[in-house]
This record gives C-alpha cells, structure tokens and sequence, in this order.
C-alpha cells in the first residue's frame, strides 16, 4: 500500500476535505490544485468549480445514503419475526418505508453517479474547463441540499405513509400526513435534476476539445447524455403529477378521486410516465461507469463502440413508451397491456446488447482484477439478473401474480442496489486517485466489494421466493410460513450495512495520507487522466488536442509493462 | 424449522398454466444468466494478466456478432411475450358459468356477499370447481385483491367495477391478502378462501342467516329507495322500464344526436349516481341522483336485481316511449309540479329525506 517515501515532486501536503495533520504537512509546497486552491468554508459553498461541486454532491448522496441505510436496516429488523415488535406500531412502519423510499430514490440514487462523477468527469473527459453553466450547476446543488433537508425535517417530524408512489387517492383524501410538504420537497428538488440535465447537454453540444469528436467520446460521456435527455423530458410529469396531487389535497380539485370526480388511474399514469424512464435516470449512470472501468482492466479497447452508444440511446427513448407496464392489473385495459408489454421486450435488447459487448470486451484483453473491476464484473452479473426478473414482470400474466409481491421489490434492488450502487462504488475507487489523489488500499477494497455481494445476494434473493410465494410487499405484519426466508433476508442485509461501513472507513482514512497517486496509476486512457491528480482548478494547464480514438489500449504492449498502480508515482507530473 | 414452504399451492385451474409460463421464463432467465456468467468468467479468467495467450489484434467490432445478439434475445423475449400474453388473456376471460360474487374492499377489510345472500367478512367460502367471478368495487382507496394459491390478482378501485375470476380446483384454506398499499392496516387487509367439497359448501349455506337472497334484497332497495315510483309498473311519471335493459344497448341523447350505449353495471351504476351523465333519449333529465345515498353494497344489490329482471321481457310497447330513428326525439312528457331535487315519495319515508 501507498506508505512509500514521498518522492512525488508534487509533495504530500496538500489541502483536502478534511484537515491535514500537521505532521504530514512537508516543506516543499505542493502545486496548486482544486482542493488547496482555497481553504475557506465560503470558497467550498461559493465555489463555481464543477470539481468542487461533484465533491459537495458527494457529501450530500453519502449522508441520504446512509439515512436511507439506516431506515432500511431498521425496516429489515422489524420483518425479522411476522409480528410487529420493534417498531410497535404500524404506522411507523408505514412511514419508515416511505423514508426509505423516497430518500434512496430522490436524494440518494437520481442524483448520486451524475452529481458526483458526471460533474466531476464530464469537463474533463471531454477536455473542458467547467461545465456550460457553472453558476446554475451550484444552483442545482443548493436547490437538491434544500430539497433534501426540508424533506428529512419533515420526514422526521411526522412523516409520510403513501409510500415513494404517493398513489391517489390515498394520498390525495385518505392519508393524514405530510403528503404537501413532501410533494413541494420532490418538486422543488426536480429542478435540480432538470438544471444538471441541461448542463450536461449543452457542455457535450458545445465544449468539446478539438479533436473530441461524438464518434471519439467516451462512452461515460453519451450514457450522460442520454440520461440528461430522461432528467429534462421525464421530471417535468412528475412535477405535474405531484402538483396535481396538491391542488387536489389543498383545494379539493377533482382530479383523481372519484368522490370529487376524478381517476385515480390518471395519476398511475403520469406517475409511471416519469417513473419508469426515471429507473434508467438510476441505471444509465451506472452503465456510464462500468463502460470506462471495463476496458481500462481489460486493457483493450471497448467492443462495438458505435453499438454501445447506440444502446444507451435506445434505452432512453424506448424507455418512455413502457410506463404501462407497471399498470397490467391496475384495472387498465386488456389492450393497453399487451401493447405496454409487446414494447417493454424491446427495452431488453439494447440492455442484452451491453452485456454481451462487455463480454466480449475481454476477449483477446490483460485483464486484471483491481477492486474497480470487481465491482464492475458484479454490476454486469447483478444487473443480468435484475434484467431478466425484469422482463418476466414485464410479462403479462405472469405479472398478475408477482405484482406488488416481494418479487418486484427483490428485482428492483437487484437492478437499483445490484447495478446502480455496485457501479457507483466502483467508479469511486476508480477515481479516487484523480478526485483525492490518494490510492485506497487495495486489500480492504477487495474485501469490502466482497462483503457487498455476499451480503447483497442474501438479501435479496430471498425475496424472488418470498413472491412467488405470495408475501405482498409493504407489509408490516405477515403469515408465520414466510419467516425463514425472512430471517435469512434480514441476516443479509447486516452483512450488507457491514460492507457499506468498510470503504466509508478506508476512503476517509486515505485522506489522512499524503496525495502521491499521481496522474495516472491505472494507465487509463481518457483527457482526465492527462492532468493532474488532483486536478488544477482550470482542469488543464494546456488546453488538450485529442488526435487518437477512445480507448485506446493495447493488451500485448499491457503484458510487458509493469503493473503497479498502488506504487506512489515515480515520474514527474506532466500536464497536459 | 426447516419445514417452509419453497412452493405456493396451485388450487386454480390457471394455476397449472400460470406455472408453466414462469418456469419456462425462469429456465430462459437461469439459462440467459448461467451463460454471461460462464462468459464473463471464462474470458475473464482465460485473459487474466500474466496467461500466455494470444492477444494480438483484438477485434473491436463485429456486425455478425452485434446482429447475433440482437436478434437472439428478440426472438426469446417474443416468445416470452407470447406464452405470457395467452395467459393474461385467458386471465381475463370468465367462462360463462361463473358465479357472480360481489366484493366490496375498505380500509381494512374486504366485504362478501353470495348470491344465496349469506354476507362474509374477510373469508371466502366455495364450492370446489365453481367458477366465480368477483365483482369489485372499493368504498375510500385502491386496494387489490390477491390469492396466491389461485394466481389471481386485481386492483379494487374506488368509484368504478373491476373483476376477477377463477375456478377452484383443490379442497383446502388458501390465504387471501390486499397487495395495494391502503394505509395503516394494510398488512392485516387479508383473510381466507375456503374452497369445500359441494356437500359441505351446502350445509355450510344452510347454516344460520338464510336471510334474503341478494336479488330479493336488490328488490326491496329498489323499492325503498323510490326507484319502484318512477320505474315500476304504476308510476305516475315518464320514465324507462328497466326490465331487460341489463346488458341491452341504450340510446343516450349526447347533445343532438343519438348514441348506443351497453347497459352494463359500469352504465347502470352512472345512472344511479350520475343520472344526468347519461340521460335516455326520449325522457327528460328528472331523475335524481343517488350519490352519496346508498352505500356500495346497496348499489351492488340494486344492480343484481336490475340484471335479475334483464331476462325478462320489457312490457309492451305502449308503456315505453317510442323512440324512432328516423323522427328523431319525441317530445318528452311534461309532468307537472315535479321537483326534481325532491322525488316523488320523497316526502313519505321521513328517515329518507335528507
Ligand atoms: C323521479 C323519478 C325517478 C326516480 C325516483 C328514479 N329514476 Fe331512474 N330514471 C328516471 C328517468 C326519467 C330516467 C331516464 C332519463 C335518464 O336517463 O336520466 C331514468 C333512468 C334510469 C336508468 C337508465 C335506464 C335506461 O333505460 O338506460 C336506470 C338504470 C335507472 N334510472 C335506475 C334507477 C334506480 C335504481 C333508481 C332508484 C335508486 C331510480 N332510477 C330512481 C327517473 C327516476
Ligand atoms: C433499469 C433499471 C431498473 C430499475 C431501477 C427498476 C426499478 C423498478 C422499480 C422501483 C419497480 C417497482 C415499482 C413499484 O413500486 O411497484 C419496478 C417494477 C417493474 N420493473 Fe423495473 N427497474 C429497472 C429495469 C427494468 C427492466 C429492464 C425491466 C424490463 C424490461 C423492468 C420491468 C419492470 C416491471 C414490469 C415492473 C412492474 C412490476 C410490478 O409492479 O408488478 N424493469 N422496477
Ligand atoms: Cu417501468
Ligand atoms: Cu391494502
């Protein structure tokens, strides 16, 4: 691990998140970069630097994470036995799940990858300076933070029971909870989603190097792309919806009742209009990460560029004609059914068509088996997983049982959990040296990623078995038979909060370090690895020409040459 | 301990079907599953770093192969469409002699009448291979009516009918759960489904409250309710008979024209509660409007005993207004001093009035 001398010309000591201790401090001075640009507080919230705001993403996802984790732990606690005992109440069981899923949704998964690593990467990869807007990309931080908070305040003075749903006309006339403050919560914090979409947008359109052009993008690049396109065209339904969900609660506007005159139906629909597109607001990010991660351990370059970036587009736009899907026995028409499943078996094929593109990625490659790479083969298998499950949900009859079970809540994490969080936390140690310039230690790393999946499989697995048996989901008490599997379940999911600890742990350790991992220890391809680690403010110190195409890897060169991204940097830093 | 079931009962008769389609998908999906997992960890581990392999010009594209997977996975994932697709329709068909089983859901319980009359609370009694269909309705928000055992699932909305069947096929107690969350007792919205053999389903009927049969009961709502003063045999105002509207296609004044609508119990139900809705060419729009003034249950009552008269011959023609295509609406009768918020009887039962 990385406690060698510090022959880094860039010198140790350099200013970080958390305060250097003095010992490490050293004489010579390190170069200026984003993080000892400036130390003060209102440098931090003020800052109008892409890098630095990734950063101040960071530290909100992780902390909804880890109040989402926590709601979960409890909520697996309490399913331990089928009598309630823990919570004693099932209201605040009610409440709990709907903590769980609003924060993991809205404030954790939506803008976890994009505002973390697409902020982060997305100037570099393409050879920018920041994004387009810099001032309306700290807008969309304070404008999530603020959603955010009024909704754990709110979340933990009284709380909603409607569930992430918010379903009318339970939510509208029936539940006595905080429906309206929640709902002014996710709206306000869609904006942030529709600010961050159109940054992305207009940075891909208009601020590539020369040379970077779309058939040289890297395809992190497109996957965020594609997922603007989802956060601008998909969250404005969803703020209608919920709009309508407080015009109906404040002003008895039928619009969803029946009583007054409305169609609960109507809100199912747009509901799912923005909902459905939105799983790939989780999940095209996720791909985004696995696509660099691959190739870089593989040592070659990605196979069937042209088609992986087509797939992500597909998936984005097929994803919006499937919304249906979630609605087979809501009382919704025969016809519209089969319509709404004959599409949903198209989404499947660009999904299938990224999976076999990544296998065959290793093909003729040097592939090693760093914790990144761990992470990235555990996404595709997880994710394989979550998709085909997917697919019998998206199978009409077949549907009709399943629905609403503890199948579709074991599908969706082993799509959200599985897929989305293992690639996030893979990207994270990927470019943990270029965001801290630090390595992470390699061994806890592997073991931790280890942890993750042992415990995230007996989780989760249980629960295909539970639905097909028939325990419906969001329920506080069950029937005695479906105890075992529970046990087994929540047993899982301690592990799990074990595996999330670790790298929490290692990573804020790893600052204690000095920041030697120099410019580039995985040998990657890709602009943000030209610079800096961590890089300069102004990301380059010469603006970049790009001349060759993405990924640019040679496995039989990689053979001969050693492999040893944990040595501190030896050779000077070049920029540029 | 280790005494858990792994398996839920199959005790319909789409149950068989209904397993047939999700092993194969669940053989496709194990198949699908094993196979990138063999890829990727077969590749992975023959191109490890340190293998001396030949990695001399990997290929980075191949239309053959992109084609291959595209066009495999649609063919399979069609045919998953399919099996499932013949299953959901079949779900949706009832065979004609299904019993009818009104089914009303509140929060937190679901209310069961046959049509023998005997009333139950959260249970389900029924003979073995009946075929019974459930008609649904919820009194405040969308619960769903679910039994694992019998593959069946459906929503139950307020303010409109959904409907369910199945034909029982095994002798045995089946759980029964609300899989729509609905609030606080959600998880306790469950009972049982008692399928019996048709001896013991008999005596089981005969026990205790014989009471009125649900039509009988339609009847006396239809009648207290003052339907009977402008649909009966002597009413004093022009109104349609209801005798064999069930299910007969009604012609509606929209505007100035003329539309056939079915009368069926999503129609009669708007009539009672939103007459003015749908008004019958060739009458004026006096009736008045239920909402709020029978329960779910009674509407349900009602509308058995208008089905129950469906089958029988409308009176002669001279009772009914004539409506004739060609001259298009007669002129509606007057009936004078007739206040249409206040019907007539209204003012003879005084707990009526309200
Ligand atoms: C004041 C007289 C009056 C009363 C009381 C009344 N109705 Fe009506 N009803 C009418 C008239 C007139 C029409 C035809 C015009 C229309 O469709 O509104 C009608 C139409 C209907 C129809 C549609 C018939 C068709 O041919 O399509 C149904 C069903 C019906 N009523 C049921 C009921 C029931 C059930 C009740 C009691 C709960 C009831 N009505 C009470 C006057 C009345
Ligand atoms: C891509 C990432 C995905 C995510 C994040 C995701 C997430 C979810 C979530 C949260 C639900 C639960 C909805 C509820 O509350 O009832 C759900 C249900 C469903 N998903 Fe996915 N899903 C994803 C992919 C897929 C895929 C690839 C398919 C099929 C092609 C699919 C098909 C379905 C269907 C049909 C349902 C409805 C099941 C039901 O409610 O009975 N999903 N998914
Ligand atoms: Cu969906
Ligand atoms: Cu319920």
């Amino acid at each position: 691990m990385s406690d060698h001398p510090h022959t880094h010309p860039a010198g140790p000591a350099s200013g970080g998140f958390a305060p250097v201790p003095p010992a490490l401090s050293q004489t010579r001075r390190a170069p200026i970069n984003y993080l000892n640009a400036a130390y003060s507080v209102r440098s931090w919230l003020l800052t109008l630097d892409h890098k630095r705001i990734g950063l101040l993403y960071l530290i909100g996802v992780t902390f909804f994470f880890f109040v989402g984790g926590v709601a979960a732990t409890v909520l697996r606690l309490e399913l331990m036995t089928p009598g309630g005992d823990v919570l004693h109440s099932p209201d605040a069981y009610n409440r709990l799940f709907t903590m769980h899923g609003v924060i993991m949704i809205f404030f954790f998964l939506v803008p976890a990858i994009p505002g973390v690593l697409g902020n982060f990467l997305l100037p570099l990869m393409i050879g920018a300076r920041d994004l387009a807007f810099p001032r309306l990309n700290l807008l969309s931080w304070y404008i999530y933070m603020f959603g955010g908070t009024a909704a754990l305040i709110l979340l933990i003075f009284g709380g909603i029971d409607t569930g992430w749903t918010f379903y009318a006309p339970f939510s509208t006339t029936f539940s006595n909870t905080m429906v309206l403050p929640a709902g002014i919560a996710v709206f306000i914090t869609g904006f942030s989603s529709i600010l961050t979409g159109l940054n992305f947008i207009v940075t891909t359109h208009t601020m590539r190097a020369p040379g970077m052009t779309w058939g040289r993008l890297p395809l992190f690049v497109w996957a965020h792309y594609a997922t603007s396109l989802i956060m601008i065209l998909g969250t404005p339904v969803l703020a209608i919806a919920v709009l309508l969900i407080g015009l109906e609660r404040l002003f008895g506007i039928g619009i969803f009742d029946p009583a007054l005159g409305g169609d609960p139906i109507l809100f199912q629909h747009l509901f799912w209009f923005y909902s459905h597109p939105a799983v790939y607001i989780m999940l095209l990010p996720g791909m985004a990460v696995v696509n660099e991660i691959v190739p870089c351990f593989t040592r070659r370059p990605i196979f069937g560029y042209k088609f992986m970036a087509g797939a992500l587009l597909a998936i984005a736009v097929l994803g919006f004609l499937v919304w249906g899907h979630h609605m087979f026995v809501s009382g919704q028409s025969m016809y519209a059914g089969l319509i709404f499943s004959f599409l949903t078996f198209f989404v499947a094929v660009p999904s299938a068509v990224k999976v076999f593109n990544w296998c065959a990625t290793m093909y003729k490659g040097s592939v090693r088996f760093e914790t990144p790479m761990l992470y990235a083969l555990g996404f595709i298998g997880l994710f394989t997983i979550g998709g085909v499950t997917g697919l019998m949900l998206g199978s009409l009859g077949i549907d009709v049982h399943l629905h609403d079970t503890y199948f579709v809540v074991a599908h969706f994490h082993y799509i959200m959990v599985g897929g989305s969080i293992m690639a996030f936390l893979g990207g994270i140690h990927f470019w943990w040296p270029k965001i801290s310039g630090r390595m992470y230690p390699e061994l806890w790393g592997k073991l931790g990623a280890l942890v993750i999946f042992v415990g995230f499989n007996l989780t989760f697995f249980p629960q295909f078995l539970l639905g097909y048996l028939g325990m419906p989901r969001r329920y506080y008490e069950y029937p005695g038979e479906f105890q075992v599997l529970n046990v087994m379940s929540t047993a899982g999911a301690s592990i799990l909060a074990v595996g999330y600890i670790i790298p929490l742990i290692y990573f804020i350790d790893s600052l204690r370090k000095p920041a030697n991992a120099g410019r580039n220890p995985w040998r990657a391809t890709g602009l943000e690895w030209q610079t800096a680690s961590p890089p300069p403010t102004e990301n380059f110190a010469v603006a970049p020409v790009v001349t060759t195409p993405p990924y640019n890897y040679d496995p039989a060169e990689a053979e001969q040459t050693p492999w040893n991204p944990f040595q501190p940097e030896q050779e000077p830093v070049h920029v540029g | 301990m280790w005494n858990f079931p792994i398996l839920p009962e199959s005790a319909s008769s789409v149950a068989p079907d209904y397993d047939f389609a999700f092993w194969y998908e669940v053989a496709v999906g194990v198949f699908f599953t094993l196979f990138v997992l063999v890829l990727v960890l077969g590749l992975a581990n023959r191109y490890r770093r340190g293998r001396q392999v030949d990695r001399s010009h990997p290929p980075t594209h191949s239309l053959k192969l992109e084609a291959l997977w595209i066009g495999v996975p649609l063919v399979i994932a069609m045919s998953m469409f399919g099996i499932s697709a013949v299953l959901y329709i079949k779900q949706f068909s009832p065979p004609g002699d299904a019993v009818e089983i009104p089914v009303v859901g509140k929060q937190w319980m679901w209310k069961l009448q046959h049509p023998e009359g005997k009333k139950e609370i959260n249970e389900l009694h029924l003979p073995v291979g009946q075929a019974v269909r459930l008609k649904m309705i919820s009194q405040d928000v969308i619960h769903s009516f679910f039994i694992p055992a019998f593959r069946v699932k459906q929503d139950v909305l307020p303010g409109r009918y959904t409907e369910m069947w199945f034909r029982p096929t095994k002798i045995g107690r089946y759980r029964l759960f609300c899989t729509e969350y609905c609030g606080t007792d959600h998880s306790v919205m469950g009972g049982w489904v008692e399928v019996m053999s048709q001896a013991d389903y008999e005596r089981w009927l005969a026990t205790e409250q014989a009471g009125e049969s649900l039509v009988e009961e339609g009847r006396r709502l239809f009648v207290l309710n003052h339907c009977a003063g402008c649909h009966g045999e002597n009413a004093t105002v022009q109104a349609p008979r209801l005798e064999g509207v069930y299910g007969r296609p009604v012609p509606i004044q929209v505007g100035d024209r003329v539309e056939f609508v079915q009368a069926d119990d999503r129609y009669i139900r708007d009539s009672i509660l939103l007459p003015k809705s749908q008004v019958v060419a060739g009458y004026q729009p006096i009736m008045p409007s239920y909402q709020g003034q029978l329960s779910e249950e009674d509407l349900l009552k009602i509308i058995a005993y208008i089905k129950a008269i469906g089958n029988r011959p409308a009176p002669g023609p001279a009772a009914q207004p004539q409506y004739d295509a060609d001259r298009g609406i007669q002129p509606a009768v007057e009936v004078p001093g007739y206040d249409v918020d206040k019907p007539p009887g209204a003012t003879l039962l005084p707990e009526q009035t309200r």
